[in-house]
C-alpha cells in the first residue's frame, strides 16, 4: 500500500510540475496573472508530493519491504537503520528520486524568497525548474520506477553496495545534488532573463545568492566525496580524476566562473551574454554528469547501471534542455552590446583572466572524460585517460588562477590602481617564499619546485585574503558580509592549496609484507604489527590487525585496519585505520593475504592533507557568509537599472 | 553574430558522440578466451555429489555455460529468458554454480525451474578463475572444435540471445535450421 501511495504521489507530483511549467511560461508570454499565480502554488503542491513519494520510499526501506524489488536489491533486514534510510539513494532509482526531492526543494525556496521580484519574470523563472522537473520525474516513472514491486516478494535482501554503507557517503549524495541541482536556479533564472529581454544588473543580483549557495553545497559535496575516497577505497588517494569525480568537478568549476562573472555583471554591467552563457553552462555540466554516471557511457567505480533505453532518454531530455537555452542564447545574446569599457590592470580584467583559466581547466578536463567515447566513437580503439594527463593539464591554468587571485582581490573596479597596496603584496609574496623554502627544508627536510611554488602561493594567497578584512578590523571599519565572505573562501584556496603541495610532494607511500611481530620503519615513525584477531560486525565479518605506531619510542597511536567481507554481497573491503593530525596523516591498510601469516600492508604517511578538505570547508564557508549579504535581502526593483551604471564599489 | 551561435554547434557535437556512445559497450572487454580452447573442468553436479560434470561430455558439440548463484540478482533476473532458450533446444546449456550453497542451489532449481542439461558445483570457484569469470551473470558459448566463441557479461535476455548467440550458433552451423 505504503509504495502505492508513493508511486501515484510522484505521478501526481508530475502532473503538478507539468501546470507549473505551462501557466508559468504561457502565462508569463500572454501577461496573464490569473495563469501566472498558478505557478507558485503549483511549485508547493509539487513539493508535498516529491517529499511523500520519497518518504514512502524511505518507509519501505525502514520496515524492510522486501516486496519492493528497489528495496530487495539495496538494502537487507540486518543493515542498520541509518543506512536503510541512506539506501533510498544507493542506486540509481532512489537517486533519480532524490535529484527530484532537491530540485522541489529549490524550487519552493525560489517561489518562497521572491516575492520582491517582477512576476513575469518569477512565473518564467518556475516555469523553466517546473520544465526541468517535469523531464526528471517522467525519466523516473518511465524507465526506473522505485515503487516497482516484486512477485513473489524475496525472502531478504540483496544489501546496500558495502562501499556506501559509510557516514559520508551516506551524507554525500544528497549534499552534492544539493549543488548540482541548485545551478538549476541559476539556470532558470538566465532563461527567465532572456525570455523576458531583461538582463540587467538587477538579474545577476538577484542571481548571485542562488548561485552561491548551490556552489557553497557543491563544494562540501565534493570534500566530503575526496574525503570518503580517501579513507574509504583503501588506497589513500584524495582525488582519482575518475569521471564520476569529474562529473562533479567540472560544474564546480563553471560554477566558480560563474560566482566571480556575476560580480563583474551585478557591480558593473558587464560580461552579461558570458554569464548567462557560464549560467547555462554550469547546469548543462550538471546535467551532462547525471547523464555520465545514469547511462553507463562511461566506465567508472561509481556507474550505476548500463542501461541504454535511460541513456537516450537522458540524452533526449539534456539536449532539449541544453538546446533550448542555447538557442535562446543565440536568438537574444547578440543583442547584448557592453558599453562600458575598463583599462587592464582593474578588478574587471582579473576576474576575466579567473574566467578564462576556469572555463579553460573544465574544457581540459571535459576534454579528458569524453576523451575515450570520442575515439571509440571514431573507432580509433579503445583508451582510457588517466591522472598523468589530469594533474598536468590542471596546473596549467591553476598556477596562473592563483597568481591572479593574490592580486585581483586588491584591485579596484574600472581603473588601475592597487590603491598603494603594491609594496605590501610584493613584500608579501618574497616572505611567502622565504617561508615556504624555510618550512619545506626544517619539516620534510628536501625541496621541489612544485611544493615551494604551491606553499609560496597558498600562504601569498592567505596573506592577500586577510589583508583587507584584517586592516578594516583595526581601523574600525565597517565590513560587509560580501568582503568577509570573499576573503573567507580565498584564505580557504590558499589552506587548500598548501594542502595539496604538501600531500603530493612529500607523502610516502610502502606497500611492505609484515607477518605479526614485525615492524617498518616509515618517515620516521614505527609501525608494529601486533596481532591479527576476528571482529563480527552487524552485517560483517572482519579480519583485524593490530598495529602500534611509535616514533621515537614514544607511542603514536595503536591503528587497527580492517578486512570485511559482507556477508550478503560476499564482497571483500578494506577499511582502513588512519591517525589524524595536524601536520599529517598516518594510514594502514591491509591488503591481501600473502600465506604462512603473512599480509601485505599498505602504509602512508601523508603530509598535510587534512588542509585540502579543510581549504574545501573555508571555501564554502565563504559563500555561506557572503551569500548572507545585505544587499540581497533586496526592495523591489521594477525598472532597469541603465546599462552601465556604476554600482558601490565594495565586493 | 556566428559566435553566438557557436556553443550550440558545440553541443550538437557533442550529443552526436554521447549517441553513438551508448550503443557501444564501454565495458565489453573481448574476454581473452575469446577464439582459444574452453579450459578443461570436471565437477561434481549440484545435484549428485557422486556424479561428475565435465565438458569432455561435450566433445564435438556445441553448448553454452552459464555461470550462477543463488545469492546473485542478476541470475534471478535471467532465469526465465534462460529457461526459455533451454526450452527450444538448439544447443546444450551446462550450469556452473559458483561459490554458492549445496542446498541453496538444490532448492533454487527446484523452485524456479532447471533450464540446465547438468549443472557443475564450483565451490571454491576454481573453475571460474579458470574461464576468466568475474562477476555473475556470465554465459559462454562454446563451438563443436572446444573453442569459446562469444561470452555475454551480465542477464541475459531472449533479445541478446537473438542478436548475439543465435547468429553465431548458426554461423558455426550448430543450429538444427
Amino acid at each position: 500500500m505504503i509504495p502505492e501511495l508513493g508511486h501515484f504521489a510522484l505521478i501526481l507530483a508530475l502532473c503538478l510540475a507539468i501546470a507549473q511549467s505551462v501557466f508559468g511560461l504561457i502565462g508569463a508570454y500572454r501577461r496573464q496573472p490569473e495563469w501566472m499565480a498558478v505557478a507558485r502554488p503549483a511549485v508547493a503542491g509539487q513539493f508535498v508530493f516529491v517529499a511523500l513519494a520519497f518518504g514512502c520510499l524511505a518507509a519501505s526501506f525502514v520496515a524492510n519491504d522486501f516486496s519492493v524489488s528497489y528495496v530487495a536489491l539495496n538494502s537487507n533486514s540486518a543493515l542498520p537503520t541509518f543506512y536503510r534510510v541512506a539506501a533510498v539513494w544507493g542506486a540509481h532509482e532512489g537517486s533519480l528520486l532524490l535529484w527530484i526531492l532537491v530540485l522541489a526543494t529549490w524550487s519552493l525556496a525560489v517561489a518562497a524568497l521572491s516575492r520582491s521580484l517582477p512576476d513575469t519574470f518569477i512565473a518564467r523563472v518556475l516555469g523553466v525548474l517546473g520544465v526541468i522537473s517535469t523531464g526528471f520525474m517522467t525519466f523516473t516513472l518511465a524507465t526506473s520506477n522505485p515503487f516497482t514491486r516484486l512477485l513473489p516478494p524475496a525472502l531478504d535482501g540483496n544489501d546496500l553496495n558495502p562501499l556506501l554503507q559509510d557516514f559520508a557517503l551516506a551524507v554525500h549524495p544528497p549534499i552534492l545534488y544539493t549543488g548540482y541541482v541548485g545551478f538549476a536556479v541559476a539556470f532558470s533564472f538566465a532563461c527567465a532573463a532572456m525570455l523576458e529581454g531583461r538582463l540587467d544588473q538587477a538579474w545577476a543580483r538577484w542571481t548571485r545568492p542562488w548561485t552561491i549557495v548551490a556552489w557553497m553545497f557543491l563544494t562540501i559535496g565534493i570534500a566530503l566525496g575526496s574525503w570518503w575516497a580517501y579513507y574509504e577505497l583503501g588506497w589513500g588517494g584524495w582525488w582519482f580524476w575518475d569521471p564520476v569525480e569529474n562529473a562533479s568537478f567540472m560544474p564546480w568549476l563553471a560554477g566558480t566562473a560563474l560566482i566571480h562573472s556575476l560580480a563583474v555583471t551585478e557591480k558593473r554591467g558587464l560580461f552579461r551574454s558570458w554569464t548567462l552563457l557560464l549560467a547555462i553552462f554550469a547546469f548543462s555540466l550538471s546535467l551532462l554528469g547525471t547523464f555520465l554516471v545514469r547511462s553507463g557511457v562511461l566506465i567508472s567505480v561509481h556507474a550505476f547501471a548500463t542501461d541504454p533505453a535511460r541513456g537516450v532518454f537522458v540524452l533526449t531530455f539534456l539536449t532539449m534542455c541544453i538546446g533550448g537555452a542555447l538557442s535562446l542564447y543565440a536568438w537574444r545574446a547578440p543583442k547584448l552590446g557592453s558599453s562600458a569599457g575598463f583599462e587592464l590592470w582593474s578588478r574587471e580584467s582579473f576576474l576575466l583572466f579567473n574566467n578564462v583559466l576556469l572555463v579553460i581547466a573544465a574544457a581540459l578536463i571535459l576534454l579528458g572524460t569524453l576523451y575515450p567515447l570520442f575515439i571509440d566513437g571514431l573507432d580509433l580503439g579503445k583508451i582510457s585517460v588517466g591522472p598523468p594527463y589530469f594533474r598536468a593539464v590542471f596546473l596549467v591554468p591553476m598556477l596562473p588562477l592563483l597568481a591572479l587571485a593574490g592580486v585581483g582581490m586588491h584591485a579596484s573596479w574600472k581603473r588601475a590602481r592597487l590603491g598603494g597596496l603594491k609594496r605590501p603584496l610584493l613584500v608579501g609574496l618574497v616572505v611567502a617564499f622565504a617561508l615556504a623554502l624555510a618550512s619545506a627544508l626544517w619539516f620534510f627536510g628536501r625541496v621541489t619546485v612544485l611544493a615551494t611554488v604551491g606553499l609560496t602561493a597558498g600562504l601569498w594567497i592567505i596573506y592577500s585574503a586577510l589583508r583587507e578584512p584584517i586592516s578594516r578590523l583595526r581601523k574600525r571599519q565597517s565590513l560587509s558580509a560580501a568582503v568577509l565572505g570573499m576573503s573567507i573562501a580565498h584564505f580557504g584556496v590558499g589552506v587548500f592549496t598548501i594542502g595539496v603541495a604538501g600531500v603530493e610532494a612529500y607523502k610516502i607511500e610502502k606497500d611492505v609484507a609484515l607477518r605479526p611481530g614485525q615492524s617498518v620503519n616509515i618517515a620516521g615513525y614505527d609501525f608494529a604489527f601486533r596481532e591479527l584477531r576476528n571482529v563480527e560486525g552487524p552485517n560483517y565479518s572482519a579480519i583485524e590487525g593490530e598495529f602500534e605506531v611509535t616514533r621515537n619510542g614514544l607511542l603514536v597511536r595503536v591503528l587497527q585496519p580492517q578486512k570485511r567481507v559482507y556477508r550478503v554481497q560476499t564482497m571483500p573491503m578494506t577499511e582502513a585505520a588512519i591517525t589524524v593530525g595536524w601536520t599529517r596523516d598516518l594510514f594502514v591498510a591491509l591488503g591481501d593475504q600473502l600465506g604462512n601469516d603473512a599480509w601485505s600492508v599498505r602504509i602512508q604517511y601523508k603530509p598535510l592533507i587534512r588542509y585540502v578538505w579543510l581549504g574545501a570547508l573555508f571555501m564554502a564557508f565563504g559563500g555561506l557568509v557572503a551569500a548572507t549579504d545585505r544587499r540581497y535581502r533586496s526592495v523591489r526593483v521594477t525598472e532597469p537599472l541603465p546599462a552601465g551604471s556604476t554600482a558601490r564599489d565594495a565586493a | 553574430m556566428s559566435r553566438y551561435v557557436l556553443p550550440l554547434g558545440g553541443l550538437a557535437v557533442l550529443v552526436v558522440f554521447l549517441f553513438f556512445g551508448l550503443h557501444r559497450e564501454p565495458s565489453a572487454i573481448p574476454s581473452p578466451l575469446i577464439g582459444k580452447p574452453a579450459p578443461q573442468f570436471a565437477l561434481p553436479s549440484v545435484g549428485d555429489p557422486a556424479r561428475q560434470v565435465t565438458n569432455a561430455t561435450y566433445r564435438g558439440r556445441m553448448y553454452v555455460l552459464n555461470v550462477w548463484g543463488t545469492w546473485c540478482v542478476g541470475c534471478r533476473e535471467e532465469h526465465t529468458a534462460l529457461l526459455a532458450i533451454s526450452r527450444t533446444n538448439v544447443v546444450p546449456v551446462v550450469g556452473l554454480n559458483w561459490k554458492d550453497d549445496r542446498p541453496l542451489a538444490i532448492q533454487w532449481l527446484n523452485e524456479l525451474g532447471n533450464p540446465y542439461v547438468e549443472c557443475g558445483f564450483d565451490a571454491d570457484g576454481r573453475v571460474a578463475i579458470d574461464w576468466g569469470v568475474y562477476g555473475a551473470p556470465e554465459t559462454f558459448l562454446i563451438d563443436a572444435n572446444g573453442v569459446v566463441i562469444h561470452k555475454h557479461i551480465a542477464p541475459l535476455t531472449e533479445e541478446i540471445w537473438q542478436r548475439d548467440f543465435l547468429p553465431r550458433i548458426r554461423a558455426a552451423g550448430g543450429s538444427p535450421q
